[in-house]
């Protein structure tokens, strides 16, 4: 096989005054299960410059999955959204009626999940199911549609497509369902697409090929990327925006490049200096890995104060008593933090 | 390395062509159809007090090897030595006293916990089972126990499903522990924890090694993670171990093609470091039909005519760092390949400065 040799290059943050695709502000979707209401995202917004790939960062339950659940109004019962509003082209999302939204959802805004296997119907072929969305969004005929399933397959780079579009799913490998269900999410050439997970359940090698496909196609189609993963070394090789995210709220915001610089919320160095860095291990001897003591709180009752304030090491009187404000710290540079200028001072790098 | 050069007595465990295939069996009369060649003779060795990493992509078998290791998987062939003693032909009975020495953490540590016993009695349970303590004895133990793993007394009387997945998983180790066993086979041990949990569960298992002199084997997909705690790692391929060194040479020189693509594919978390990467094109062949000759050539980047035909042997290309490719040849100038290699990681250290 033909060896690839290629250069991570990611493009240059903050272009300037570019238009905002979609825009989340103030978004609450709460779970009111039997046990209590469980605020799964509690006042987040974002947004996605045009072209953009930005990276949601957090752990398991910190509310990134169920944010973009959320933009596509995808939230089961017990859940709801209670406020907020998801702003595309001027419309609000939460206004449309369940019409109006399905000729969004895959359309406008498409979404591609951690496992490929379970978001693939076994039992049609891969043509049929791409197909299928890109007859009833494009208005495309049968066999047109199917052409375009074809050419879909190509441009992720299935070898033997024509062949390859009359399989099922199973006789897929886990890195090639996923450059399926990308095919299917970008065969309508949306404005945006939600990434949730997208290489976890991926090997390395794998993962390394699926996200250099898809900052390729964000090229060459222009669609804007929302990269949901818990894995900062992803983030930091894909995205030019990054937004931290811990117990339902966003933590703090930054470009790339200043996020890995400078943090400013004490979760987000406490992320970077717990996972084992495989570019210093040649360097330096076997050092400790920096902990964040004790575990994420019930999202059913959170602390009063800062959510993070239980395990944080910076956390004064006032953490437990006040919530911080998400403020702007420096040019482009949010977070939501007391100590802020405390946690800069300490890092190094 | 220290531990390749002195004599085999000195090692806990030595790993010696280590085989397992599985058959296919298909039609009415189960017929074996095949093999899934899942371990194709794998050799190493772990010396008292340190950690091999077995690295390797999902279906590579590194599983399966820790599983035959504990004979929880009959191996098909192949030596397992136990402090010297030869394990892989005991049956079931005679193998009793020595799995106390070698003892297992799980990736899930929920479905590896009996969820209707309560946590002091899931660690107290093997000292029962080994006649190692009973009674207000086998309580104090559990309690000093728990105390190690960073668990609190109270924490004996709840059950499984009231610990969040890092206690579990120091419920684990704690398990693990109560046989004071000289041998931890950690499988995926982390993998299912969120980064922050994971540090704390990293940093219990490197203390407890200092502690008790605790061999482990260390399997897992995470290279970083993987060479966090290592002393010494072998990387995997399709059944076999394609390279094996310390830690500190398999970053800084890797020898084998598959470790190199390996390394550049680990994303950094820093994003002003450019450096080039290797991207492997295609997938994993199926264990079930291994391609001829050596196992990665289909993917790899320097293949030659050569490589397709006859398997590479393991050699010592440098001393103790063993590798299987054919561009190898012992006591070659080792790091020449390195060197015109578009990638590695140590160049992507460098520049990050």
């Amino acid at each position: 096989m033909v060896q690839a040799t290629q250069t991570m290059t990611r493009p240059d943050p903050g272009s300037g005054g570019a238009e905002r695709v979609l825009e989340i502000e103030n978004l609450k979707t709460h779970f009111f299960t039997r046990d209590g209401v469980v605020r799964a995202v509690d006042g987040v917004s974002y947004h996605v410059l045009k072209g953009e790939t930005l990276g949601v960062v957090g752990e398991s339950g910190c509310g990134k999955s169920v944010s973009a659940l959320s933009v596509l109004r995808l939230i089961a019962k017990p859940g709801r959204i209670v406020q907020g509003s998801i702003k595309m082209s001027g419309r609000n999302l939460l206004d449309l009626s369940d019409r109006e939204m399905r000729s969004i959802r895959g359309n406008d805004i498409s979404m591609i999940f951690q496992e490929p296997m379970t978001s693939l119907n076994p039992v049609l072929t891969l043509g049929r199911q791409i197909a299928e969305t890109i007859m009833l969004h494009q208005g495309l005929s049968k066999k047109d549609a199917w052409d375009k399933s074809v050419e879909m397959l190509k441009l992720v780079r299935i070898p033997e497509a024509e062949r390859r579009v009359t399989e099922y799913p199973f006789q897929m490998s886990g890195g090639m369902r996923q450059r399926v269900m990308i095919a299917m999410a970008l065969s309508c050439n949306p404005k945006v697409l939600l990434a949730d997970e997208p290489t976890t359940a991926l090997d390395v090698t794998i993962q390394a090929q699926i996200l250099h496909l898809m900052l390729e196609l964000k090229e060459k189609l222009g669609t804007a990327i929302v990269l949901i993963t818990h894995d900062l070394g992803v983030v930091a090789e894909t995205c030019q925006r990054i937004v931290v995210m811990y117990a339902g709220k966003k933590v703090e915001e930054a470009t790339a490049d200043e996020l890995f610089e400078r943090p400013l919320h004490p979760y987000t160095v406490g992320l970077m200096k717990s996972v084992p860095r495989l570019d210093r291990a040649a360097v330096e001897e076997q050092a400790r890995l920096m902990e964040i003591p004790g575990m994420v709180p019930s999202l059913k009752n959170m602390p009063p104060g800062c959510a993070f304030a239980p395990r944080c090491v910076f956390a004064t009187e006032r953490c437990r008593i006040e919530e911080p404000g998400f403020e702007m710290k420096a040019g482009g540079h949010f977070a939501a933090c007391f100590n802020s200028d405390k946690v800069a001072e300490t890092y190094h790098g | 390395m220290a531990e390749a050069a002195s004599p085999k007595k000195g090692h806990l465990l030595e790993v010696t062509d280590l085989k397992k295939h599985f058959p296919i069996r298909k039609g009415i009369f189960s017929r074996i159809t095949g093999h899934v060649f899942a371990v194709d003779g794998v050799s190493f060795t772990i010396g008292h007090g340190e950690t091999l990493g077995l690295v390797g992509e999902s279906g590579c078998g590194k599983s399966t090897v820790g599983k035959a290791i504990l004979k929880l998987l009959e191996p098909t062939a192949g030596e397992v030595h136990l402090n010297g003693k030869k394990i892989s032909d005991l049956n079931q009975l005679e193998m009793r006293p020595h799995r106390r020495e070698m003892q297992v953490i799980f990736q899930d540590p929920y479905s590896s916990l009996n969820p209707r016993m309560s946590a002091g009695d899931i660690v107290g349970e093997p000292m029962y089972n080994y006649g190692l303590a009973f009674g207000k004895e086998k309580e104090e133990k559990t309690r000093q126990l728990f105390a190690k793993v960073g668990l609190r007394a109270e924490h004996m009387l709840k059950y499984p499903h009231e610990f969040s997945g890092g206690q579990r998983q120091r419920l684990g180790i704690a398990r693990a522990l109560a046989v004071n066993p000289s041998l931890i086979i950690g499988d995926e041990p982390v993998s299912a924890l969120d980064v922050s949990v994971q540090a704390q569960v990293i940093n219990l298992m490197m203390d407890l090694q200092k502690e008790f002199n605790l061999s482990y084997l260390f399997i897992a997909h995470d290279l970083a993670v993987v060479e966090h705690i290592s002393h010494r790692v072998a990387v995997m391929y399709l059944g076999k171990i394609v390279e094996m060194t310390d830690k500190r040479s398999l970053f800084v020189a890797p020898q084998h093609p598959y470790t190199e693509a390996l390394l550049s594919a680990v994303p950094i978390p820093s994003p002003k470091m450019k450096r080039k990467r290797i991207i492997l094109t295609g997938d994993v062949p199926s264990p079930i039909r291994p391609p001829p000759g050596c196992r990665f050539h289909t993917r790899c980047p320097y293949v030659m005519d050569h490589c397709k035909v006859a398997e590479p042997p393991m050699k010592e290309v440098a001393p103790g760092h063993f590798v299987a490719c054919h561009l190898r040849q012992p006591g070659q100038a080792m790091y020449a390949i390195a060197a015109h290699a578009t990638s590695s990681a140590r160049t992507a250290g460098a520049t990050e400065h």
